[in-house]
Parts: C-alpha cells; structure tokens; sequence
C-alpha cells in the first residue's frame, strides 16, 4: 500500500492525532504538520517525524500530520502504525524510552480485587489510569476497540507499556479473540508484560497456544519473569470445560467470568438478579478453585449505579469470587471498600494465626482453635486475609 | 517603547493606549491618595415628575444620552455566555456611524465574537476587559488599534470608583425593571440572579440606561439597581438567555483525574483544619474548582461541622449546602446556574453582594480577604508559585481575570489544577503571563500530588503525616514535562507590540501580553 491514514480527527479529538502518509518514487520528504501544539512543540514533532522516517529507511514521502495535543509516544504509535501499514513487511520497531519505574514485578497470587479496562486506542483514557489505584490495568485491545482502530491500537498499547507510568497496578493486556489474538502477542510480551487475559476462551487447548506463543517470545527476547495467564470464559463451551481451561497451563493464574456474551450465547435475558447466569459463575468459581487460581467476576456495566455496584460486590464475595472488572474508574474504590475484610473476618483470621502460631511454638503438628482442628487451606485463607486488610487501609 | 522592570521582574511600558502606567510594585505597596471619581451634580427637574423614564428605542437613549465618539462604554456579563445584549448595542452603535469608541464590559463570552466586526471597522477602538476566546485570540495577533487592559471585578470597580475609567454611557441588562429605573435579575423569564457587576455603572456613569424584557409598574421590589442612578428605561424582546449562565466552567466536571483534584482538595482542607465550626469557602468557577464542594460537604456532615458562610458564585451545591443546614449564608457575586437563581430569589440567607462589598481593594476592607479558603483554577502555576489566568503557554489571550485576582487575599488559596492539559504542561517553569504574585498563592493541587508554598511551613505541618500525597512543585513540573516531552517552546511574540496590559487589584500594571507572531 502506498498512502495509509491512520489515528482520529475532528473538533472533538484531544490528545490524539491523525496521520496520512504517501509513499512516493521521488522528491524527497515533504512533511505538513498541522497543530494545536504549534508554538510550544511544532518543531520537536517536526524533528520526531524527520526521525522516524529515516529509522525507517523512508527516503521520499508525503506526510501530513493533524495533532490534537497528542502526547509524544502517541505521536509515535500513529505514525508507525501509518508508516507499517505501507510497509507491513517493516521488522524494526520504533518504541519509546521504557520508564524506569514500570520496570517493576507482581507475585502470581497478587490481589486482583479490580482490574481496569482501558480501550486500546484512547490515548486520553490511558494517560491517568494508574492514579486510580486499581489493582490491575488491562490495556484492551478486544472489544473496546472498533474494527478499524485494530491496527493503530497495537502500537498504542505497546508504547503505553513503556511510556505511561502505570504506576504500581498489574500489567494486563486483553489481547483479541484467537487466533487473532496471537499475533497481538508480539506487541505487547516484550514490554514488561504481566499478565493476558485471553477473552472468549473455550478450551484448554487456546490457553496452550497463547502459553506457547507467549513462551517462544520469552525466549525470543530473553524475558526471564514468568507472563500470567487469565481465561476469560464467555460461552457455553466455555463454562463447560472451564476446569480444563483453568488447568490447561501453570501460567493461568485466574479464570474470569464475562456475562454480557455469555447470557447471549444461552439463549438467556440478562436480569438484575442474574439468576440465568447463576450456574455459570458457580462453575467458575468451582473451577478456579479446583484448578488452585482466583475465581474473577464480570464488570458491572453500569457506571452511574454505585448502589447496584456495591450489591452486585457483594454478592460476588458471597459466592467466592476475588475481584471484579471495572468499566469506569469511579467503580475502583466501591469494589476495594467492598472487599475489604469485614472486622469480623479479620477478629477471625488472627485468632486461627495466632492458634498456628501457637501450634508452631509448641511444636504440634496439628492446629486447633478452642476444640476444633484447623486444616491448612483455612491458616492460608487467613493470612490472605490480614493481608488483604493491610491493602485495604492503603 | 519605554519601560521599566516592576516589582514581580516583568516589563511593563510607560504607557498603554495613551495613559501612563503604574508599574506594580508589590502585593500591598501602592497605596495611591487623593478623592474618588464622582458623577455629575443632576436634577429632578430634568427628570420625569410621574417617574416614566421609557424612551421607545435603544437607539432613541442612546441619542438622549448624547452619544459621540470616543466614549467609553458599559455592559455586563450576568447571563454569561447568553447575553444578547453587547452585540444588539453595537450593531444600533454603528448604525449611527459613531466610531472609536472603548467598550468596558465587566466579562467578554464567546457569544461575543460577532464584536469582533466592530472592532475591525472602527466602532470600537478597543476593549478594557476579559478577552475570551475569538476576542481574545483577534486582539492577541494584534486586531485591535489600542491595547486591552485586563482586571478583575474587583479591579473594575476601583478603576471606576477611582476615576481610572470615566464611564459615559452604562447600559445594563435587566431581567425586570419598572419605568423610573428600578431593577433586579430575580423575576421575569430572563431572571439570572442579580446585577452587582453593574453597580459601580449605575453609580458613577454619566449617562445609565436600563434595557429590560419585563417591565412591571413601579414599584419594582426589590431593587438592586436604584432607578434614582437612571436616566433612560428601554423595553427590547430578548436581553439574555438565562440557561446559558450554566457552561463547562459552571458544572461539575465527570473526568476522573478532575475529580480526584477536587477529592485531594476538600481532603486538604480537612486534614489543614481549615474545615471547623463557622469556617468560611468560596469555589471558582471551573468544573475541577466547583467539584471539591460535594467531598466537602460530606466531610463536614461526618464531623458535624457547619460553615458560618460561604462565597458564591452559587450553583445548585452551594444551595444544597444552604438548604441542608451547612451553612448560615451564601454571600453571592453571581448565580452559576438555575438554582442559585430560585435561592436567591426565595431564601433570605442567599444574600446577595458586588465587587464593592467583596473585592473592591480601594475600600475599607473587603469580603474576600476574610474568607478561610478560596478554590481556584489557573492556565499555569510556575515553580514559584506565580500563577497565570489569562493566556494559556501559547501566549494567546484565552480566559478573563474574573474575580481570581480578588479571591487570592483569601486567608488560604488553593490552585486545583490538573499537571498537564492533554500535551500542555500546566505545572512550568515560568508562567507565560503574571497574573497572580507567589506570595498570595499557598497550595496547589494536582492529581498527581499536592505543592505548599514554602511560605506556608504552617500548612505543611498541619497535613503531614496525613496520608495526602504532598510533593515539592518541582517533580509536578518535572512529570509534566516528561509526560509532555519536555518544556514548551516560549512563543514567538514582537516585543516592541504590547496587546494587553495586566491590572493588579491596586491598578499597578503586573505583567503584558505581546502581538504573537507564530
């Protein structure tokens, strides 16, 4: 392809851009730059675009830039993804530098209370997203993003891992439906990665394409730190074989439940209840534990019903669930109070501690709390909790 | 052009359009002497005895008024973005051919761009007043013949009351008014709240004209505007669309990195203890500054306090705030929406005030100095702590001073502001336009962390150790420009062309703005 467009424009865009780009036998670069930014960064997105087309070996071009106040690593993104959609068969990547502070880890039993769905292509939506403090943020690439932005949205999410500072939450991406999905991958395992969600999962054998995808590219780019795994199951099959699913790779840390396509996929009406979908989730939860990963719970989807949020917490905690997907960061702190230990949980969690401790002083091998035994799953669920306590009063 | 450096290391020239200028010399220096400005000895028998004062056109008052050339001429802002009246007045203004006039509007809106017509064709030689959006961006490239001169409300009242304007013709928007001249904004279908902003007009103008929608047989309770200052009464169809005083800067704002400032703001003023038993607010108008009140308020039923007062610009919150019992009054410059409208109409504490009463700095005293704290927006803070209203980094002249010069004497001054807009630092080195000192601005809140004032070691103490993340204004500017790519290019301007002058509430000359080239 010789001429690409890629990116948004018009009077509502901000903090986005829109790039045309023509390939042309001669002449030299002409580049046009028309933007919001003129007098402060005109001439340092003029010098990025010069840059980039010689990184690229790009000798003679039209370009023509539109910038809404895009920030640089969107800039970057778009005209990379403008100049690869000339020239797919292009291997270098144009990234920008990773910030030393998103060069941290995650346990794999880290808590997963809210994970933040993000679109992929929304520049404007990503720059703030870490200061809500979720525990998770997933960069999606699936069904946030139009057809038409899947392309652009890959650099834009990768750039995102480098350059927005994400600021302490688990790095998630939610890569596409398989197999499309693969080749997500490359984009993204790279750029201190930790986690995929892998949405419309209907067996153990997905799960196994994406590990062995995920693994090639480990090696690939000598990524030492494990990449965790979580299924999202959204179909009948899918709630069938999810103990398979759960099982199918030691990477899967979680198994998530999403209701909207699942009620669709059984026929069912969606009600406030959920009764339709009640079995469904059970499974889940049975699933996840059987399979020794966190049982995760669907979004609620509507932002402005804080009341029905907090209901709909608390019955997931009920059945077993440890977190919820959020749509809107406003959800983030009514899932975290919700979760959060109640006094009585915690009065209970430092009795059967301080039993095992107890037990551990006097060298027994059995713990006992007033007459009754204490089995190890219940000291391990208790330790969870303390800690879960000390989060919360973060 | 001559010149010289003022007190806050700006320069500012010897003269703008004409006048000379004083330059500013410090919050609090200049202390001028001499009499206020006065109105002209009148008679009542050149007056109505029966009290009807209606002419049958605008253009019919203006004529009696004695309208020519060269003079100075008022309107006001109280429907904000739906006044109908400023472009009505000029386009009558011009077709009586007269030119080079000065319009001194208490706020210019973007409904105001059709002004602009005027400008160029000579009716108005130029504007003393906010310059928004297309008037501002026409005189920043260097439109208008003479140069702008920006103060705030408090600042136009002085600039009045001390004989710095000498305003020939005031002609003022009236929601309802009787025959002899009485007004008020609280009744009739465009009733927007009340008339403060054209107090110091009704006062010391030559020549006042009332336009009103609704007229009602004397007498027209209660009256804010006293028909005894009125030469004229005109009844015309539409003066100003009431739902247009709600705008984006008028409304909460949904974005959640606003909301999180305006959580750390009203967390800030609990943790200060600023928030205790007959404590006093004000909220500026802008989305993020007007967020902070809801956090507030529930703050204060959780510890049982009540504030003795808080400043409008009222909006339905403040009103709820009154309303539940969580405050005594709301002591109110102008209504931000509808029910700042009804409450003020309908409840005896929604009391309302001027920029003579709040902020006026030539007086004995004001409201604005005695209030705890003040929330406030701003374009840019710098690392000093100076701040910038007016213009945002790309030098164009974008947003009135409003009353924020005035608020900033408040006993605390809170700037919530976002680290960057979009790709634009708002956290600087150096602020593109002075609009308020260092010295008067305290703490600054961002969604990325909180900067005291160093002057402010007490504000420091009280939160520490209170869980808000405080940080030095340094790393704010430091992630702003990281997260921009760097410090903005200064613009490109022509220092020798001088658009706009900016007051300071003393009328000391605080900082300029220049003609922009690119």
């Amino acid at each position: 392809m010789e001429v690409a467009e890629v990116g948004r424009r018009g009077p509502d865009i901000r903090a986005d851009c829109f790039v045309h780009l023509e390939l042309k036998p001669s002449g030299g670069l002409d580049i046009e730059l028309n933007s919001k930014v003129e007098s402060m960064y005109g001439d340092s997105i003029r010098g990025l675009v010069t840059d980039m087309l010689k990184y690229f070996g790009i000798k003679n071009a039209y370009i023509y830039l539109e910038d809404y106040r895009a920030f640089p690593w969107v800039l970057m993104a778009r005209i990379e993804a403008a100049i690869k959609k000339c020239l797919p068969d292009i291997e270098l990547e144009y990234l920008p530098d990773m910030l030393p502070q998103n060069l941290y880890k995650k346990p794999r039993d880290t808590f997963r209370r809210t994970r933040l769905y993000v679109p992929g292509d929304q520049p404007r939506l990503i720059i703030n997203c870490g200061l809500y403090k979720p525990d998770g943020i997933v960069l999606d690439l699936e069904d946030s993003v139009a057809p038409d932005h899947k392309f652009g949205a890959r650099f834009m999410v990768r750039n995102a891992l480098r350059a927005v500072d994400l600021m302490g939450a688990e790095r998630m991406v939610r890569i596409n439906q398989l197999p499309n999905g693969l080749d997500d991958l490359p984009y993204v395992v790279p750029h201190n990665l930790h986690t995929v969600l892998i949405p419309k999962c209907e067996s153990g054998d997905q799960v196994r394409q994406v590990a062995d995808r995920v693994d090639t590219l480990r090696k690939q780019h000598k990524i030492e730190d494990e990449i965790y795994l979580i299924p999202i199951i959204e179909s009948a099959m899918g709630v069938l074989n999810a103990y398979e699913i759960a099982s199918a790779s030691p990477h899967v840390v979680a198994l998530a439940v999403g209701l909207e396509d699942l009620t669709a996929d059984i026929g069912a009406e969606r009600t406030k209840e959920g009764t339709e979908t009640l079995f469904a989730r059970q499974q889940i939860v049975i699933a996840a534990r059987a399979a020794g990963v966190q049982p995760l719970d669907t979004v609620y989807s509507d932002v402005e019903d804080y009341e029905g949020l907090r209901a709909s917490v608390r019955e997931a905690k009920r059945m077993g669930f440890e977190g919820k997907g959020c749509i809107h960061p406003l959800q983030i702190r009514v899932i975290h109070e919700e979760f959060m230990p109640t006094p009585e949980e915690v009065e209970k969690a430092h009795r059967i501690v301080e039993a095992m401790e107890e037990a551990k002083r006097k060298g027994l091998g059995v713990v006992a709390l007033g007459t009754k035994m204490i089995d190890p799953p219940v000291v391990k669920r208790a330790l969870r909790v303390l800690k879960l306590k000390e989060l919360s009063e973060k | 052009m001559g010149g010289k450096i003022n007190a806050a290391g700006r320069w500012v020239p010897d003269e703008i359009n004409g006048k000379p200028v004083i330059p500013f010399q410090g919050v609090g220096k200049y202390i001028p002497k001499g009499r206020k400005a006065a109105p002209p000895i009148v008679s009542c028998a050149n007056y109505p005895k029966d009290g009807n004062k209606v002419v049958k056109s605008l253009r019919e008052a203006l004529e009696l008024c004695g309208l020519r050339d060269g003079m100075t001429i008022t309107t006001h802002h109280h429907f904000r973005n739906g006044d109908k009246l400023a472009n009505k007045l000029f386009d009558i203004i011009a077709e009586m051919g007269v030119k080079d006039l000065v319009w001194y509007p208490s706020a210019a809106f973007p409904c105001h761009e059709p002004i602009i017509k005027h400008l160029k064709s000579g009716v108005i030689h130029h504007i003393e007043g906010s310059l928004n959006g297309p008037l501002g961006e026409f005189c920043t490239y260097g439109g208008m013949r003479g140069q702008g001169v920006l103060r705030s409300h408090g600042g136009r009242y002085r600039a009045i009351q001390d004989g710095e304007v000498h305003v020939d013709i005031a002609v003022i928007a009236a929601p309802t008014a009787d025959p002899f001249g009485n007004a008020n904004a609280l009744y009739g279908k465009s009733a927007c709240g009340l008339l403060g902003f054209a107090l110091a007009d009704a006062q010391y103008a030559d020549k006042v004209i009332i336009v009103t929608d609704n007229l009602v047989p004397f007498p027209c309770i209660p009256w804010q505007i006293h028909g005894n200052w009125v030469d004229y009464v005109v009844v015309m169809d539409d003066i100003g669309d009431p739902s247009k005083i709600v705008s984006g800067t008028t409304v909460i704002t949904r974005s959640p990195a606003r909301l999180l400032i305006a959580e750390y703001t009203a967390r800030f003023i609990k943790e200060a203890g600023i928030m205790r038993d007959g404590f006093s607010f004000q909220a500026g108008a802008g989305g993020t500054s007007l967020a902070f009140i809801p956090y507030l308020k529930k703050y204060m039923k959780e510890a049982g306090v009540k504030a003795r007062w808080v400043r409008g610009g009222s909006t339905k919150y403040l009103v709820e705030l009154l309303e539940e019992g969580l405050t005594d009054y709301i002591l109110d410059g102008q209504t931000f929406d509808l029910y700042g409208v009804r409450s003020m109409r309908d409840n005896p504490n929604h009391v309302w005030t001027s920029p003579f009463t709040s902020y006026n700095y030539h007086g004995k005293g004001n409201f604005a100095s005695m209030v705890d704290v003040v929330v406030l927006g701003a374009t840019e803070v710098d690392v000093n702590f100076n701040a910038n209203v007016v213009t945002h980094s790309d030098g164009v002249l974008l947003h009135g001073i409003g009353g924020w010069q005035d608020c900033l004497f408040a006993k605390c001054t809170i700037l919530a502001v976002p680290t960057f807009r979009d790709r634009v630092p708002v956290i600087v080195d150096r602020v593109t336009t002075l609009c308020g000192p260092a010295e008067l601005i305290d703490v600054v809140i961002t969604e990325r962390g909180i900067a005291i004032n160093p002057r402010r070691e007490d504000l420091y103490e009280a939160v520490k150790g209170s869980g808000l993340p405080i940080r030095s204004i340094e790393e704010l500017r430091d992630e702003a420009y990281r997260v921009c790519g760097g410090p903005p290019k200064p613009p490109e301007v022509d220092k020798d062309h001088v658009v706009a002058a900016i007051q300071w509430v003393d009328g000391t000359v605080i900082d300029v703005v220049y003609k922009k080239i690119k």
